[in-house]
Order: structure tokens, then C-alpha cells, then sequence
């Protein structure tokens, strides 16, 4: 009962928030909508005993992707008024996707997978439980290529970005502190031996 | 496992109710005279010179994004780190071989110079 009631709650704040991302007009706020978006869903996912999804949903969404979000939203000139002329044109293309997003939703939660869990209910666990482990074992067990997967998507997320933001070779100087320390005397000091010009009266 | 939640839950309740409640302190009992020339923008006693959005060198944004990607990194770190006992020397080699993955990446970024700042 007590659950269900943070439940609702969480999932109104949730649908809410979500709502409020996409309907109000300074895309400031509507980032910060999506953290709280992110929050709710974490709760939620909590709920359902994911705890370590739920944590790193904060960490990483909340404490990166949205950060940087914020940082692009705020900082980059963007023409907010050119960025809402286009909507009834590119309203059927959004509405395909839309509804392309919800025709896949209904079929994973009316799918195998999710009576099972519908039918049998969240197992009850005691206060020792740890979710981390669970997934630790599934990850590194059974699902060793999926996660050699993502290594690999991740290395071409690094290349592609530094790829595409790197310009052409930097003309500013810059000091190179390892040169600096390693330099001995004779690299810098020459004593000529050398007979006086001229000779002493 | 739920019950050990339950003080963040609390937490949140709390930290929730103290923003509001401050906030709407500060909205009922404050005194609000507006006119024109308190809520005109201002910089250090001077007109605003220009719209603080501008065109910005795209590297903040390179190094958020790879900081995002060594952030995912620590995440699946973390869980491997927990079973570790448990999934034998093929678990170990598979995230040797997933941070192998990324290291060539860091040695990609570190001879690019994504990291250097002049």
C-alpha cells in the first residue's frame, strides 16, 4: 500500500515533468524538467528493485548528460524563434515517430517478458539483497558480447567526437615542461676558449 | 531491500518541504514595490552590452562528452567489481578487454590532443 502510494506519486511527478519538457517555452527550464523527469524515473526504477540502474541513472544522467545538455542549452546561440517556426511542418514526421515509439512500447510491455514478471510479482527480498551483484553476475556471465559491444561503441563515441571537433593543427606555442626540467648545462651554456682581442698594454 | 531506502525517501520529503517552505516565506511575507527601474536588467551598474548566448569553442563540449564516456566506463567497473569473486578469470578478461577497448581510445584522444588546453 505504502508502496503504491510512492509509486503513483513518483509516477505523476514523472508525467508531469515529462509533460512540462515539452510544453514550456525557455528550453532552460525544459532541461531542468527532464533532471526531474530522470529523478521520478530513478525512483521508479528503485521500485522495482533496480537499484543500481536507479543510481547510475542520477549519476550519469542527471550528473553528466544533463549537465551538458544545460551547458549547450544555455550557453549556445540558438535562435529560439527560428526553432519554433517549423512545427506543423515537421508535425507528420514527429507524429510517425511518435507513434512508432509507442507501438514498440506496447509491444515489450504486452510482451513474454513482462506477464512473467506481472504474473509472478517482485520477489520479496530481505535488507542483505544486492541488486549490483545480480547484475554483475548476469553482465559477466551470460552477456560477456553485449558488454564488448558497448566497449566498442564507446571507443567509437570517443573517436567520433574528438574526430569531429578537432580543427587543423594548433599554431599557438606551448611550453613543454618535460624538455624544460630534463635540460642540462652544456645544452645551454657554451664556454668558448678563445685568446683576448686585444693584447694588454 | 526497499526498507533501506526508506531515509533517502525521507530525506527527499524533507529537502522537498524545506524549499517550498522557504520559497513561499519569502513570497507571502516579502514587501514588493516593482518599478521600471528595479527589474530593468543591470551588469555591475551599467546596461547589459550583449546577449550572454554566444558562439563557444566546441572542446568544453569534447571534454564533457568524454567525460560522459569514461563516466559509463567507471559505471560497468562498478558491478564487476562487486562479483568479482564470483565470475571466475572469463569475467576478469572480458572487462580487461573492455577497458583495453577504451584505452585505445584515451591513447587516440591523449595523441590527438583532445586533452591539451593552450
Amino acid at each position: 500500500m505504502f508502496e503504491q502510494i510512492i509509486f503513483y506519486s513518483f509516477g505523476t511527478m514523472l508525467l508531469l515533468s515529462a509533460l512540462m519538457v515539452i510544453s514550456v517555452r525557455n528550453p532552460v527550464y525544459a532541461a531542468l524538467f527532464l533532471v526531474l523527469a530522470f529523478f521520478s524515473t530513478s525512483a521508479i526504477w528503485l521500485l522495482l528493485r533496480a537499484e543500481f540502474l536507479a543510481i547510475v541513472l542520477v549519476l550519469v544522467y542527471v550528473g553528466a548528460v544533463m549537465v551538458l545538455f544545460l551547458f549547450v542549452v544555455m550557453m549556445l546561440d540558438i535562435n529560439l524563434a527560428r526553432l519554433r517556426a517549423g512545427f506543423m511542418r515537421y508535425l507528420p514526421a514527429g507524429a510517425l515517430v511518435a507513434l512508432v515509439l509507442a507501438a514498440s512500447m506496447v509491444l515489450v510491455v504486452g510482451g513474454e517478458g513482462f506477464n512473467e514478471i506481472r504474473e509472478s510479482g517482485l520477489a520479496e527480498r530481505g535488507p542483505a539483497y544486492s541488486n549490483t551483484a545480480e547484475l554483475g553476475e548476469a553482465l559477466f556471465t551470460a552477456y560477456l558480447y553485449p558488454l564488448e559491444i558497448a566497449g566498442a561503441i564507446l571507443l567509437v563515441a570517443i573517436i567520433a567526437a574528438i574526430a569531429l571537433t578537432q580543427r587543423a593543427k594548433r599554431e599557438t606555442k606551448a611550453q613543454n615542461p618535460d624538455a624544460q626540467v630534463a635540460v642540462r648545462r652544456q645544452d645551454r651554456v657554451r664556454l668558448v676558449k678563445m685568446s683576448s682581442e686585444r693584447d694588454s698594454e | 531491500m526497499l526498507s533501506n531506502y526508506l531515509p533517502i525517501l525521507i530525506f527527499l520529503i524533507i529537502g522537498l518541504l524545506m524549499g517550498v517552505v522557504m520559497l513561499a516565506l519569502g513570497f507571502i511575507l516579502s514587501p514588493r514595490r516593482p518599478d521600471a527601474e528595479k527589474q530593468s536588467p543591470y551588469e555591475c551598474g551599467f546596461e547589459a552590452f550583449e546577449d550572454a548566448r554566444m558562439q563557444f569553442d566546441v572542446r568544453y563540449y569534447l571534454v564533457a562528452i568524454l567525460f560522459i564516456i569514461f563516466d559509463l566506463e567507471i559505471a560497468f567497473l562498478f558491478p564487476w567489481g562487486v562479483v568479482l569473486d564470483q565470475i571466475g578469470w572469463a569475467g576478469f578478461w572480458a572487462m580487461m578487454v573492455f577497458l583495453g577497448l577504451l584505452t585505445v581510445g584515451f591513447v587516440y584522444e591523449w595523441k590527438k590532443g583532445a586533452l591539451e588546453w593552450e
